[in-house]
């Protein structure tokens, strides 16, 4: 019992920076029906940005807002330079937009810095337990899991409660009725992508705490996993983003902390398999997109 | 108030609109009537910018706003209820309300809300309604009421009568009315002809691409001649 609260407190620590990643590209895909699999470059650049930053002497309490500043910054360059040009393209055509985009990225940091991983000093404070009774719960989880409430809890409130949420929300949901409205399709975008770029900060900062390298790929696990969610929950789902990235991280823990000793190496596998089974019987993800109509 | 001169618009190499001029005067309730195919949504859809037209001219106010994308052609006072209604189903009736006042300032657009509310009262007693529940009749005037929530100068209105039960149909024609009392300036385009000429100041109908008749409506309601030889039907009421 007290393994198995473990075991989920571990796996709510994962399923948390999951959720964050998913949403951002369910936000994405909502406004512009993009599958971004150039989602993992803002983790890529927020990598090396954490590196120089280090190699110059910062520390993390420095470095932590710097990149979540850095992946909107990001996010709002790729907008700019690469998916506005192919907007209202056919969705394959965006969709290799992407994959372009994040070779080119990987390219480039291949080419002007290095092939090789580079590792930086991870903060001490991440292997550190609390113990409570039997239970020792790992801070950085817990950490993880407060600071995905927050941002989701604030994300709520900005898609709720604001007039730029209402808009977003409107634009995913009738991109043409949304401009009839006075919705300017650049802004929406652009406002789509400071967002996608905030959730992948937040969730880059604790990424990047517990690999404690960068390199031209470390955004490619991140993305894969963003991606994976975001299918999991029912893309354009946004609370099915969510959902499907706790689901991820709850599962991935649960099959390791079972898998016989040697086998471990088989979860991802694994997990494909039952995203394959949840397919089969769930083509439409976790949550469906409910489009209700009466006449 | 609304000019439009020689106007084409293309769908690849299909002309659906050929060469359309009309005129909409301030305060004038003007209608667009025509067989099915004969090009009205897409005529509708290019003057709200939805589609850039391939040749012509679109002013509003004097100004030529041809080729202005839909939030453009919204600020510059001009706004269209969609075919179709396409209301945000997800939202709430209220969070649709807002989004058509997504131009307005914070105060304005509660002011508008409260306008709205009183224009259409069965959207008052359903405003944290999830808006994909309402009735088709609710939901035509939640989209009339989201696109007047933009304070346009001129509305238009693609089939408002739609899908709907009769006697929904005969409340889609009195809020016409009532907006028309009201000194807004419509255009509409509807199916239904002949009920549509009765609320209608000025008419065009379209067939083909083409305007083929124009004038007053009760002089185009007279004329049985043009209901059988471009509306396909006696009497126009379809």
């Amino acid at each position: 019992m007290i393994e198995l609260i473990q075991q989920i407190i571990d796996g709510l620590g994962r399923g948390g920076i999951y959720a964050l990643l998913a949403l951002g590209i369910a936000v994405i895909f909502g406004v512009m029906h993009l599958i971004n699999f150039a989602h993992g470059e803002l983790i890529t650049v927020s990598a090396y940005t954490s590196y120089w930053l280090f190699a110059s002497g910062f520390n993390w309490w420095f470095i932590a807002p710097t990149v979540i500043v850095v992946a909107v910054l990001t996010a709002v360059i790729i907008e700019f330079v690469a998916f506005r040009w192919v907007r209202g393209a056919p969705d394959f055509t965006m969709l290799m937009t992407s994959f372009g985009v994040h070779f080119l990225v990987q390219a480039l940091f291949v080419m002007y810095v290095s092939a090789n991983f580079r590792q930086f000093p991870r903060p001490g404070w991440i292997f550190d337990t609390w113990r409570i009774g039997d239970l020792s719960l790992e801070v950085f989880d817990l950490a993880v899991i407060a600071a995905t409430l927050v941002t989701l809890l604030g994300t709520y409130w900005l898609l709720q409660r604001t007039m730029f949420g209402v808009s977003l929300r409107a634009a995913a949901e009738d991109f043409d009725t949304a401009r009839l409205m006075g919705i300017r399709s650049n802004r929406v975008i652009r406002g789509a992508f400071v967002l996608s770029g905030v959730l992948a900060g937040v969730a880059a900062i604790f990424w990047l705490m517990r690999s404690g390298q960068a390199g031209p790929t470390a955004g490619l696990n991140p993305m894969l996993k963003g991606v994976l969610a975001a299918l999991i929950g029912g893309l354009g789902s946004l609370s099915g983003a969510v959902l499907g990235g706790i689901t991820l991280g709850l599962v991935e823990v649960l099959l390791i902390s079972r898998l016989p000793g040697g086998t471990a190496g088989l979860t991802d596998g694994i997990v494909f398999l039952l995203i394959a089974l949840l397919f089969v019987f769930r083509p439409q993800g976790l949550i469906t997109v409910r489009r209700v109509e009466r006449v | 108030m609304l000019d439009i001169e020689s106007l084409i618009t293309r769908y690849g190499t299909i002309t659906a609109v050929r060469d359309v001029a009309l005129t909409v005067q301030a305060g004038e309730v003007v209608c667009l009537i025509g067989p099915n195919g004969a090009g009205k949504t897409t005529l509708l859809a290019t003057i709200a910018g939805l589609l850039k037209p391939s040749a012509g001219r679109v002013t509003l106010d004097n100004k030529n706003v041809t080729g202005w994308a839909p939030d453009r052609m919204l600020r510059a006072g001009l706004a269209l209820v969609p075919e179709h209604r396409r209301i945000f189903s997800d939202f709430t009736v209220r969070e649709n309300l807002l989004v058509g006042g997504v131009t307005q300032p914070a105060s304005r657009r509660q002011e508008l809300l409260d306008e709205m509310v009183t224009l259409f009262p069965v959207l008052k007693e359903r405003l944290s309604a999830q808006a994909g529940y309402l009735s088709g009749g609710e939901a035509q005037q939640l989209a009339i009421g989201r696109a007047l929530m933009s304070d346009p100068a001129v509305l238009l209105m693609d089939e408002p009568s739609l899908g709907l039960a009769p006697v929904l149909v005969e409340q889609v024609f009195d809020l016409i009315t009532r907006l028309r009392i009201s000194g807004r300036t419509l255009f509409v385009v509807e199916q239904n002809a002949q009920r549509m000429l009765a609320v209608a100041d000025r008419a065009y109908v379209m067939r083909s691409g083409e305007i083929v008749a124009d004038g007053p409506a009760a002089q185009l309601a007279a004329r049985e001649d043009l209901f059988e030889t471009y509306l396909g039907q006696s009497g126009g009421n379809a």
